[in-house]
């Protein structure tokens, strides 16, 4: 017994710290609506001042602290909700979390761009230094880390509970959550509680990035993102509360961090329980949570009795382009790509041949986020683990049984639809926010667990996946691979707008409408779903193996679920419901970071910032800025020619009206006519 | 008509949500092309019954059956492809399409035509038939006009004829309307009104209307049921069962 609490006692402090996380999240989901998946990195920004103050600079404790929670945390809280959340009080939850998944990919990115990126070794404590063992607990010796986690955490979660139950702010708060509707005619000012939510919410997040500062041994800012396994910890203990209970989420944030320390000694050091399920446990957890908790289902319901005052969602513009532009429009493409062909085979520098080559690569991808994401309407962030397993196994192919890469690319895809179908039966009973964090889930477990193995990405040479070849041609210059991922890209193209003007394109769009209007007209909407998962994942899957194909050898690293979540945000800022917007993204994605590389090297990663600023606006204009200005400028150009047709009259064709005006041919009256 | 199966039969539908007993113990037969309506006050338990029936509710307790079958484990697509259609009380309808697009999908979900590889080798476009089911359609709910205008810019009445037309175009054999007249002027009232019994007539497609308009009922019904607090109070004719006292005090206060 003695020695299971030696194990299950240093396990509290350690979950005190996916606690406050948890805590946070889900106040700032009770309060605003809005998932916070930049949770971690706001807490990861607190931390990062605070060292800096208190280790570099030589500011005293209290100073640092003061600056780092109690300033620039909730400033940053007060900044989000009044230049971004409080705009989108009734948006999706998707466009909230795609807002947060912004912030998610933003935060990190600044930080390096404003403090360095240098790493740094000193890591400060808060309150009590983490070297002296104040007292042992049995056998357990208990540091100072460990004391002021612990207190701090408790007494700041009874504070929160004290406040929602007895304070006059708390009680405001709460008619808020319930309707902030109803709580306005109140009188109650809901904007002004919606930002003291954000406020005291990232306050907790700086809080909580402090305390754990003591757990880390130094500080990288360009990987902020070590706090991952905080993130997939904070989220399941949110998700075991419902999102709804504070003093769950306390309790089941330490629960986790009690059950990872006891599992420690309980498996064998060294078995395979012990290196593939214990890394993979907290994913496992975090899925069987999100799946198996009923109270999760309702979480996007709304139960304001006024929801209905809501204005609808934006609608997409609706693309009213002249039918004269048509043609022009074609034939400017057409020569447009060949244009691009000649000057790539011809005069282009070898440097830029290969970054368009990438930007090819990457549309074949990113026309798997149009797929999930622009017509299925869900946000899938696992894209990057669908490419990696492309990649592997054409790469782990080639290498063992001398398999064509072209083949190669094939069976990657088909794995990863396989998995993508898998992974669709499993997230089939959710939809939305619940399925998101599955496939973020999964991302992290690929990333951790999957990709390590040496069969699949690991090993310390990384995988080779040589360049295709057909027969005698070979594509290993990269001007011809460039050309063989063009005529693939397009074959991916077309087969992605087939699907999109076909039957299951109609289903899905008529899904994204209404789950139950499609369910009554007799569509099956699981069936529907695991289809277009399918597809994408093969469509990543073998836009993987050509990345692989044209990177040379590539590693776990490469399909980090990081890149997963920085390539949707770029293609929804382009635009995600249409192919074009893939292309779009692809090119831009690899055009800007070869840009950006001829600027100062502390600006690396500016290009994830330019396109994380973007996917903001994804809740006004759900299609994508640049398709939202492109239909903007087509429509312009349309009402130009109308205007000259007006002038000019007899000289126009039949405008796009025309089209309405024969369906009316069969006159209305119908309903009359039964009445005789 | 009483010799026959009913086409739809639930016997005893009870749901309960939390500590609110919507529904208790509440049967509903409907013959092949009658018309039913159901009505009474606001909280009734008029649309749970409905998503009880089309199986967008799980009731505790109670059995469905659809001519002569037992559907009771089906999700509601399989309802639906059995030949029950629906339109919703808050507009149900897809934002991003036209009122053709409208129809054109409910066409091919009837076919259950929705294969991936038909689209991937471009089988996915409109076949003649299927113009002219839609065609056909579109002017018998009198919305040829709009044919191509997205429902995002359409008015609320043709929004509804765009949910009778969606729902029509299944070929049910019942057709569940759910307060079709909410939110419509007396005109729109009129044209709904005769659209639905013309349905119901001509087409012999058996219908359930939850209304709360007494004259649209009075049209269109052959038969009515009252229910209140989630019971079933009355049922018979129209008239009959607005002249019972239980339904009289329902709808207008304990003090009548």
């Amino acid at each position: 017994m003695s020695s299971f609490l030696d194990y299950a006692i240093p396990g509290i402090p350690y979950g005190c710290g996916f606690a406050l996380l948890a805590v946070g999240l889900v106040l700032t989901f009770r309060a605003t609506g809005v998932f916070n998946l930049a949770f971690g990195a706001q807490a990861f920004l607190s931390a990062f001042v605070f060292d800096l103050l208190n280790q570099y600079a030589h500011w005293d404790q209290p100073a640092s602290f003061a600056l780092a929670v109690l300033v620039v945390a909730p400033g940053l809280g007060l900044a989000l909700d009044r230049f971004l959340f409080r705009h989108i009080p009734t948006a999706s939850s998707t466009a909230k979390v795609v807002s947060s998944l912004g912030l998610l990919v933003a935060i990190p990115e600044m930080i390096p761009i404003i403090f360095g990126g240098r790493t740094r070794h000193r890591i400060g404590y808060l309150w009590l230094s983490p070297n002296l063992v104040y007292f042992h607990l049995g056998s357990t010796p208990v540091n100072g880390a460990d004391i002021a986690t612990t207190v701090i955490t408790l007494g700041v979660v009874a504070a929160l509970l004290a406040m929602f139950r007895w304070s006059a702010a708390g009680v405001t708060m709460r008619a808020v959550v319930e309707s902030r509707r109803l709580s306005q005619l109140e009188g109650v000012n809901a904007s002004r509680v919606a930002a003291g939510a954000w406020a005291l919410s990232s306050t907790l997040a700086g809080l909580s990035g402090v305390l754990l500062l003591s757990q880390s041994n130094s500080i990288d800012p360009t990987n902020p993102l070590a706090f991952t396994t905080l993130l997939v910890a904070g989220i399941t203990a949110a998700a075991l509360a419902s999102m709804e209970s504070i003093s769950v989420a306390l309790l089941g944030g330490i629960g986790l961090g009690v059950l990872e320390n006891v599992l420690v000694k309980y498996l064998p050091p060294g078995s395979v329980l012990a290196t593939g399920f214990l890394p993979s446990l907290p994913f496992a957890v975090l899925v069987i949570v999100l799946l198996a908790n009923p109270r999760l289902r309702h979480i996007e319901q709304s139960s304001d009795p006024m929801a209905s005052v809501d204005p609808p969602p934006p609608p997409p513009a609706v693309s009213t382009r002249d039918p004269r532009l048509a043609a022009p429009m074609k034939w400017g493409f057409r020569i447009l790509m060949v244009a691009f062909v000649a000057s790539v085979l011809t005069w282009v520098p070898g440097n830029w041949v290969f970054v368009l080559a990438q930007g090819i690569v990457f549309s074949v991808i990113f026309l798997s986020v149009t797929m999930i994401t622009g017509m299925s309407g869900q946000l899938s962030l696992c894209q990057a683990t669908f490419a990696g397993i492309g990649a592997f196994t054409a790469g782990r192919l080639a290498e063992h049984l001398g398999l064509s890469v072209l083949a190669g690319a094939l069976v990657g895809g088909l794995l990863a639809a396989l998995v993508g179908i898998v992974l669709a039966v499993v997230v089939s009973r959710v939809s939305g926010l619940l399925l998101t964090l599955v496939t973020l889930a999964f991302a992290i477990f690929a990333d951790n667990v999957l990709f390590q193995f040496s069969w699949s990405g690991g090993g310390i040479t990384g995988v080779d996946v040589p360049r295709p070849a057909i027969g005698p041609l070979s594509f290993a210059s990269d001007r011809y691979f460039l050309v063989l991922a063009l005529v693939i890209l397009a074959f991916c193209m077309l087969l992605v707008v087939l699907v999109q003007r076909g039957t299951v394109g109609r289903y899905l769009a008529a899904m994204r409408g209404s789950p139950g209007a499609a369910a009554s007209l007799g569509i099956n909407l699981t069936s529907t779903k695991v289809v277009v998962f399918a597809m994408s994942a093969g469509l990543a899957g073998i836009g993987g193996a050509l990345y692989g194909s044209a990177e040379g050898p590539i590693a776990s690293t490469d399909f980090s679920y990081v890149l997963s979540l920085v390539w949707v945000v770029v293609v929804i800022t382009t635009g995600a419901t249409t192919v074009e917007g893939a292309v779009q993204a692809g090119m831009a994605f690899a055009v800007l970071a070869q840009v950006l590389s001829y600027l100062p090297s502390r600006l690396d990663g500016l290009e994830f910032v330019m396109f994380a600023f973007g996917a903001l606006t994804y809740a006004k204009h759900p299609e994508g800025i640049v398709e939202y200005q492109k239909a903007r400028w087509l429509a312009r150009v349309s009402r130009l020619l109308a205007a000259w047709d007006a002038r000019h009259p007899g000289s126009g064709q039949p405008s796009l009206a025309g089209s309405g005006e024969t369906a009316s041919a069969a006159p209305a009256g119908s309903v009359e006519l039964s009445n005789g | 008509m009483g010799d026959h199966a009913p086409l739809l039969d639930a016997r005893s539908i009870s749901i309960h949500f939390g500590g609110l007993r919507a529904l208790a113990e509440v049967s509903v037969q409907v013959y092949e092309g009658e018309s039913l309506g159901i009505v009474g006050p606001n909280g009734a338990g008029k649309t749970t019954l409905f998503n009880c029936l089309c199986g967008q509710l799980r009731p505790d307790n109670g059995s469905v059956s659809f001519a002569g079958r037992p559907i009771d484990g089906l999700p509601s697509y399989r309802r639906a492809r059995l030949g029950i259609a629906r339109t919703f009380q808050r507009i149900e309808v897809f934002p991003e399409m036209t009122v053709f697009e409208h129809l054109m999908v409910a066409e091919r979900a009837r076919r259950g035509d929705g294969r991936l590889w038909k689209d991937l080798l471009n089988l996915g476009r409109p076949r003649r038939d299927e113009l002219e089911n839609v065609e056909e359609m579109l002017s018998l709910v009198g919305l040829s006009d709009v044919a191509m205008t997205p429902v995002a810019a359409l008015s609320l009445g043709h929004c509804r004829l765009v949910e009778l037309g969606r729902a029509l175009m299944l070929q049910p054999r019942l057709l569940m309307a759910d307060e079709p007249s909410s939110g419509l002027d007396t005109r729109e009232t009129q044209v709904l009104g005769d659209l639905l019994r013309y349905v119901q007539r001509e087409r012999s497609v058996a219908m359930i209307l939850v209304e709360h308009d007494l004259d649209m009922v009075a049209r269109v019904v052959d038969r009515a049921m009252v229910l209140d607090f989630g019971e079933m109070v009355a049922e018979g004719t129209l008239r009959e069962v607005m002249a019972n006292p239980e339904v009289r005090r329902a709808y207008l206060g304990r003090g009548a």
